[in-house]
């Protein structure tokens, strides 16, 4: 198929349109037996006319995989650790290191250390948690925000928001992140006093419902009890705020 | 993707010819899957470390006990050396579809690989999520469905930071999402659209193509057209994220680019609401997409441009069908005459490396044509008729769409004609008549009547080139009759 040269000049050059012929139709053009009208055609999506491309895009998809053989090894560098203070992990690669520090020091809170897998869950849990204003404005009005990204329902306990996400978004009833070193047997309950290893940064988070009217003084949301977990915890604690109401009350 | 996908051909085990039959074989089945519009694919991402690919054996099926063994080591492990190598040997084991199922089997195992993908142990959580993903790569649905309880993570995961993490995630969501409509009725409650509208902010190119390619993949669902395009995908910002991902430049990624083309196409071929990605300008993006791509086939920039053409052919074509094409603002709307020039590059590029696409290229350029003067008038001004004519050979659907297309110019009057008169037009038409396909001599019948009637100077030659004898050929013909013979009156009259 043979292009005229200035073709190539035609594309380089700037836009424009092209300033059209008269257009003067015969009726006789369309008389029958005749029967051809110009007209835009739609093809709709599972249309036989798809064929083709879409069977090289789906080659092109299972393809990659032809593709993909020897990744490159990802390069080395001299050991070195993590300079976060309290870490000792220590690295030779850097990606491992980028999801190391992404997954533990990344979102973390300031005021108990515990690390969250994004910044929307840390900013929720800053607002429940650490905020004396939340707990009173929540005594009035629905503060809990369902943790669904999009969703902009809210709830006057952590609880009925946990309800509706099991409900309304299908999220495991036990939606938490960093699960403690005991495996369970699906159908047993949860049951948070069971993780006796309360050991630095593995143990699980287990909250219940804030008492009303508690004199827990700024900065203290929860009180830990070993009923089973009516709300939706989550978190990798590097380190603890406090670990036992005796602590607490210490504070007061 | 063209980077980091190619020059790592693997080292061929198997002949040339071995891989063109095995091409062959996957082309087939392809095809019979979409005309039983089963269409599924899946990708999978899977990083042979040299170590592995050294070992020169494929990793063995793991038995039940193993299986139990590793997770058991990998979750309880004491070092974490020794956790993190437990999970790469089940990983390895799992890519064997046995493995697979004795794993799905194994009571507690998903919930434990779940606990170690939570896990803060970030080389944990990364093999954990490697192994989640060999399972949803599985053809087999009880295998990627027994993921399920995996999903609300990965989805948490996605507003992350760690981008080769987040990478992984979008794939292993992606096979998932192809995997059937319960699986997706789980995921769209989940909050999986804002979940990728919010993961389209990432720089990340390998995220973005991961991305692009799951939400195709939620774009492709049958469903779609009611159930995810109205509600989810046209009221988030995702549209216009796309558009953005398409615009030419110097930060367009030809990865990226393509699954997020292919988007757009299922998006607009659902016709939901065209109007308005018109609105937000896809017309002008996706025509200065257009000059790019030839701009990149006359570099030679070979590496599967194709890939990337259709869909934005598809895009183009279909939304051209759209009345609000003529009600929009002019800066909106497609205009531009190098688009017409761009077209013929690419039909040119369509000739000689792909012809299966060709039909496509010349929808675009029958829906240009069909109702705009100025660009049939950009056909003759910049000589593309003798081009369009070398076309008519390669096949019959390929020559009734340059036929109609040339109808598309004819039928605008005599000014038109005029251009197509005298000149290589009538010897092809001559040629076309003596085709046996129905459909090639109605459409070449179509022209004629056209040309005689515009430009009557070309009956003369038309009989002096033994023109009747071409019709009566066809005067039998139950669906010709009635046009060959008025075309045979109009010669005689004539």
């Amino acid at each position: 198929m043979q292009l005229p040269p200035a073709l190539c000049a035609r594309l380089a050059a700037g836009p424009g349109a092209a300033e059209p012929l008269p257009v003067e139709r015969d009726p006789a053009a369309g008389a029958a037996p005749f029967r051809f009208v110009a007209r835009p055609v739609r093809f709709p999506r599972e249309h036989e006319f798809f064929e083709d491309g879409d069977v090289q895009r789906h080659l092109y998809l299972q393809d990659v995989l032809m593709q993909v053989a020897d990744a490159p090894e990802k390069p080395r560098v001299p050991a070195f650790a993590c300079q976060v203070a309290g870490c000792c992990q220590v690295f030779d690669v850097l990606d491992d290191y980028e999801h190391h520090y992404h997954t533990l020091h990344g979102n973390v809170c300031s005021f108990c250390k515990r690390a969250f897998p994004s910044g929307h869950l840390l900013d929720a849990h800053i607002l429940e948690w650490h905020d004396s204003l939340f707990q009173i404005l929540s005594e009035r009005q629905d503060m809990y925000q369902c943790l669904v990204e999009g969703c902009t329902e809210k709830f006057k306990t952590s609880r009925d928001r946990k309800d509706h996400m099991v409900r309304m978004h299908l999220y495991p009833a036990d939606f938490r992140f960093d699960k403690p070193k005991k495996s369970r047997s699906p159908a047993s309950a949860e049951a948070p006093g069971d993780s006796g290893e309360r050991s630095e940064g593995e143990a699980m988070e287990i909250c219940s419902e804030p008492v009303a009217a508690s004199p827990a003084p700024a900065g203290e949301r929860r009180i830990y009890s070993h009923r089973i977990p009516s709300t939706i915890c989550f978190g990798q604690g590097a380190a603890r705020g406090f670990k036992s109401n005796k602590k607490k009350t210490k504070q007061c | 993707m063209w980077s980091r996908r190619q020059g790592r051909l693997r080292p061929t085990v198997c002949g040339v010819e071995e891989l063109r039959r095995r091409r062959r074989e996957r082309e087939a089945a392809l095809r019979k899957a979409r005309r039983e519009q089963q269409l599924v694919s899946k990708r999978l991402l899977r990083d042979d470390t040299p170590e592995e690919a050294g070992e020169g054996c494929v990793a063995a099926i793991l038995g039940e006990t193993e299986v139990q063994q590793f997770l058991r080591q990998a979750q309880r492990g004491t070092e974490e050396k020794e956790r993190e190598g437990a999970l790469v040997s089940l990983r390895r084991g799992l890519q064997h579809p046995e493995t697979q199922q004795t794993f799905i089997r194994l009571e507690g195992s998903m919930r434990t690989l779940v606990g170690l993908l939570t896990s803060n142990q970030a080389l944990l959580q990364l093999e954990a999520a490697r192994c989640l993903h060999e399972l949803s790569h599985s053809e087999q649905s009880t295998v990627a469905e027994a993921c399920l309880p995996a999903t609300s993570y990965l989805l948490t995961y996605l507003s992350g930071h760690s981008s080769d993490f987040i990478e992984l995630c979008l794939y292993t969501l992606g096979n998932l999402i192809v995997e059937s409509e319960a699986v997706r009725r789980q995921l769209l409650p989940q909050g999986i659209v804002p979940a990728l509208a919010a993961c389209i902010q990432s720089p990340h190119v390998a995220v973005l193509e991961a991305l692009g390619y799951a939400l195709s993949q939620l774009l492709q669902a049958e469903e779609a057209p009611e159930k995810i395009i109205p509600s989810s995908i046209l009221a988030s910002t995702l549209p216009q994220h796309m558009l953005q991902m398409l615009q030419p430049g110097p930060k367009l990624n030809p990865g990226v680019a393509v699954e997020f083309a292919w988007c757009l196409h299922y998006i607009i071929c659902s016709q939901v609401s065209n109007p308005l990605l018109i609105g937000h300008g896809a017309l002008s993006t996706l025509g200065l997409l257009l000059l790019d791509l030839a701009g990149a086939v006359q570099r030679t920039e070979d590496a599967g441009l194709e890939l990337l053409a259709c869909p934005v052919l598809r895009c183009l074509s279909n939304l051209l069908t759209e009345a609000a094409v003529e009600t929009v603002g002019g800066q909106m709307q497609l205009r531009d005459e190098r688009v017409v020039a761009a077209l013929f590059i690419l039909l040119q590029f369509f000739f000689q490396k792909q012809p299966s696409l060709l039909p496509e290229g010349l929808w675009l350029l029958n829906n240009l044509t069909a109702i705009s003067p100025s660009f049939c008038t950009s056909l003759l001004s910049l000589d593309l008729i003798e081009p369009l004519l070398q076309l008519l050979p390669v096949s019959n659907v390929v020559s009734v769409m340059v036929l109609t297309v040339l109808c598309n110019v004819a039928e605008k009057g005599p000014a038109y004609c005029q251009r197509l008169w005298p000149g290589p037009l009538l010897p092809a038409l001559l040629h076309t008549l003596a085709f046996s396909d129905t459909e090639v001599v109605g459409q070449s019948l179509e022209l004629l009547h056209l040309l005689f009637l515009y430009q009557p100077e070309a009956v003369q030659v038309f009989l002096q080139q033994s023109g009747l004898q071409a019709l009566e050929r066809h005067q039998e013909e139950a669906q010709l009759q009635d046009r060959v013979y008025a075309l045979q009156q109009t010669a005689l009259q004539g």
